[in-house]
């Protein structure tokens, strides 16, 4: 059972329990998933990035997506959202179905993402950043942006909506400024309250506190946390295993594109599958000359394999 | 040197139908490049298809002047898509290649001895300003201030197409400020986080295309219509590039900028023509140096230096905001 750090409490209690019959397995299903995908491949030339056979994200709770560098988590996201389309697969959102939909359209249907390279729009003010998050708004359409009488109404609506985000996030003082003169930390903060005011049901934030300073970072596992309290659904992807023990309900694995395991975050530190991954098959012993002998042998026959399978293709 | 007589020149090219011709050019630009960040290198292909539109339909259909204005915006429509439809989704690049391709393509095309009967060929188009000078209320004489001094068909020239200026600028103003110009701005920025924001980055990218080069056009059709006529060889790539200098001269992403720019240029390009030219003929500057037949090359050199100077001290352009330009934008 994870100790859950989160504010009032009770809500969360909740949440937790709805992982009680989930079997902490690769792929297992969840009471009730917000995001369902199967079958999902993504190979770039010979490299295949992601191949995942099953997953569900459970609604309402935060998930964490990790995995060492190179495991396929951001293409996953990706893929996900839109914004890469996947060699095979199907998936839904909120059962409807997502494979071939266009990026913008996912993030209309209440999947939105960040980034893992804040995506702050420099020469924009915060505050227009986080206008431009709004949804629905009529002074986006060509004629009607000619006529303000149309849209200054929500203008006005989508800007109040904005000073709150704004306040919540500490970012009030530099609603003025431009974008590109937040820090780094500020961006993450900027980018996560402008996502927010796309109202959605669905966040995946890549990599939310990378290169955040410790005191910064700790709040924004604070916003995340709120997200969540909130009804959000939070999936996302973190390399710091102390802020995923503290605000996950529910830890996706990856490794070489695959979901390797699925658990609370005290079965998946325990699990060899995930141990190896992250640190080698052999950790903690030394290699013996037949473990080498036997490695070499291995390597061998792979490169065998793969040369007689490109022959085959050739002729 | 008769200095009044190159201040006068001068004064006259800031004003002048070049000035405002290559000012619509800018504007339309600005919402290519300045807003949306679009780096479309071919204008002139949106000038030629509107100053072609409306010669070959006056000319060779007989239609009268407003039928072939609005066959000039169609064209310069259809243009657009055709333009974005395959590069849009592609990286901004690509759009800059397929561009200035295409402009040159068009060239060809309305050069081409094949379709003589339509387009004239090299020696263009001519005699289809009939309608547009019958609709001149100046009367003969002339017309002017201090010592700038305009024909009749000149400024009458001028009036239209300085208000077309107006009317397109105060269109940019009302669009860039607008929810839809910040979404504008935003694809300029980065168009994945407007992606992710639920924003359909491609059809404001086609619609500021198709703005742009429907402005571009009338520059086109400005430029045929105060001489009556068309000739292919005016709409080269390098038409394209003095519109982008006005446009960095003035200020992109500004809303005065590209016509401040075009303004400034031709008074720059006069200024320094006949200045040389005076200094030549007078001997200030001896033969062995330069003589009267350089003077067209040397002057590009002398703008060209200014243009770095500017580049150098002044990035942004005369009313650009210093501060956008030390953001980096990635």
């Amino acid at each position: 059972m994870t100790e859950t750090t989160r504010p009032g409490t009770g809500f969360s209690r909740v949440k937790v329990d709805a992982f009680e019959d989930v079997p902490e397995e690769p792929g297992s299903p969840k009471p009730d998933p917000i995001l369902v995908a199967d079958g999902i491949t993504r190979r770039f030339g010979g490299l295949t990035a992601v191949d995942v056979d099953h997953i569900e994200f459970q609604r309402g709770v935060i998930t964490g997506l990790i995995g060492p560098n190179g495991a396929g988590k951001t293409t996953l996201f990706n893929l996900l959202t839109g914004f890469d389309k996947p060699n095979t697969g199907v998936w839904r959102f909120d059962g409807r179905e997502v494979r071939g939909v266009s990026a913008h359209k996912v993030a209309k249907m209440g999947m939105v993402r960040t980034f893992q390279l804040t995506k702050a729009l420099s020469r924009l003010t915060v505050m227009d950043n986080m206008k431009l998050g709004a949804s629905g708004q009529v002074g986006e359409k060509f004629f009607s942006s000619l006529i303000p009488p149309r849209w200054r109404a929500q203008e006005t609506a989508n800007e109040a909506k904005a000073e709150a985000l704004l306040e919540r996030f500490n970012l009030t003082h530099m609603a003025g400024e431009f974008a590109g003169s937040l820090s780094g930390g500020q961006r993450k903060l900027l980018e996560m309250a402008r996502a927010l005011m796309v109202d959605p049901q669905l966040v995946m934030l890549d990599e939310p506190m990378a290169g955040v300073n410790p005191a910064l970072a700790q709040s924004i596992v604070g916003h995340v946390q709120d997200l969540a309290a909130e009804g959000l659904t939070v999936v996302f992807v973190e390399h710091d295993m102390d802020v995923v023990r503290t605000i996950s309900d529910w830890v996706v694995v990856m490794a070489e594109g695959r979901v390797i395991a699925e658990g609370r975050h005290s079965s998946i530190v325990a699990d060899s599958r995930v141990i190896d991954a992250y640190l080698g098959r052999h950790h903690g012993t030394p290699i013996t000359e037949a473990d080498e002998a036997q490695i070499l042998a291995e390597a061998q026959a792979e490169i065998e394999a793969e040369e007689r399978a490109r022959e085959e293709e050739g002729a | 040197m008769n200095w009044e007589n190159i201040f006068s020149n001068a004064l006259e090219s800031a004003i002048g139908r070049d000035a405002m011709v290559y000012a619509l050019a800018a504007v339309g630009l600005n919402l290519h490049f300045g807003y949306t960040g679009l780096l479309n290198f071919g204008q002139v292909g949106f000038m030629a298809v509107g100053a072609y539109g409306v010669g070959i339909s006056v000319i060779e259909f007989g239609w009268p002047l407003w039928a072939g204005v609005l066959v000039g915006i169609v064209a310069a429509t259809m243009l657009a898509l055709v333009l974005g439809v395959p590069t849009l989704r592609l990286r901004a690049d690509y759009l800059a290649i397929v561009t200035i391709a295409a402009g040159e393509i068009l060239r060809f095309i309305f050069r081409a001895a094949e379709f003589r009967d339509f387009t004239g060929g090299s020696n263009g188009i001519n005699g289809f300003a009939g309608d547009f000078n019958d609709a001149n209320p100046f009367s003969n004489g002339q017309y002017g201030f201090w010592i700038v001094k305009f024909s009749e068909t000149q400024i009458w020239v001028l009036t239209v197409g300085w208000t077309l200026v107006l009317l397109s600028v105060l269109l940019i103003w009302a669009l860039v400020r607008s929810p839809w110009g910040r979404v504008l701005k935003a694809i300029r920025e980065d168009e994945d986080a407007v992606r992710a924001l639920g924003k359909n980055v491609y059809a404001y990218k086609m619609q500021s295309l198709i703005v742009g080069g429907v402005i571009g056009s009338f520059a086109g059709m400005m430029l045929a219509l105060s001489a009556g006529s068309v000739q292919p060889d005016n709409y080269g790539t390098a038409t394209t590039f003095f519109a982008y200098v006005c446009l960095l001269l003035g200020g992109a992403a500004t809303i005065w900028g590209p016509v401040v720019g075009s303004m400034l240029f031709w008074l720059i390009m006069s200024f320094t023509e006949n200045m040389l030219r005076q200094a030549v003929d007078n001997d200030y500057i001896p033969d062995s140096i330069m003589t009267g037949t350089q003077v067209g090359q040397v002057r590009f050199m002398l703008v060209g230096l200014l243009l770095v100077l500017l580049m150098v001290f002044r990035p942004q352009g005369i009313f650009g905001d210093r501060r956008e330009i030390a953001m980096t934008t990635r």
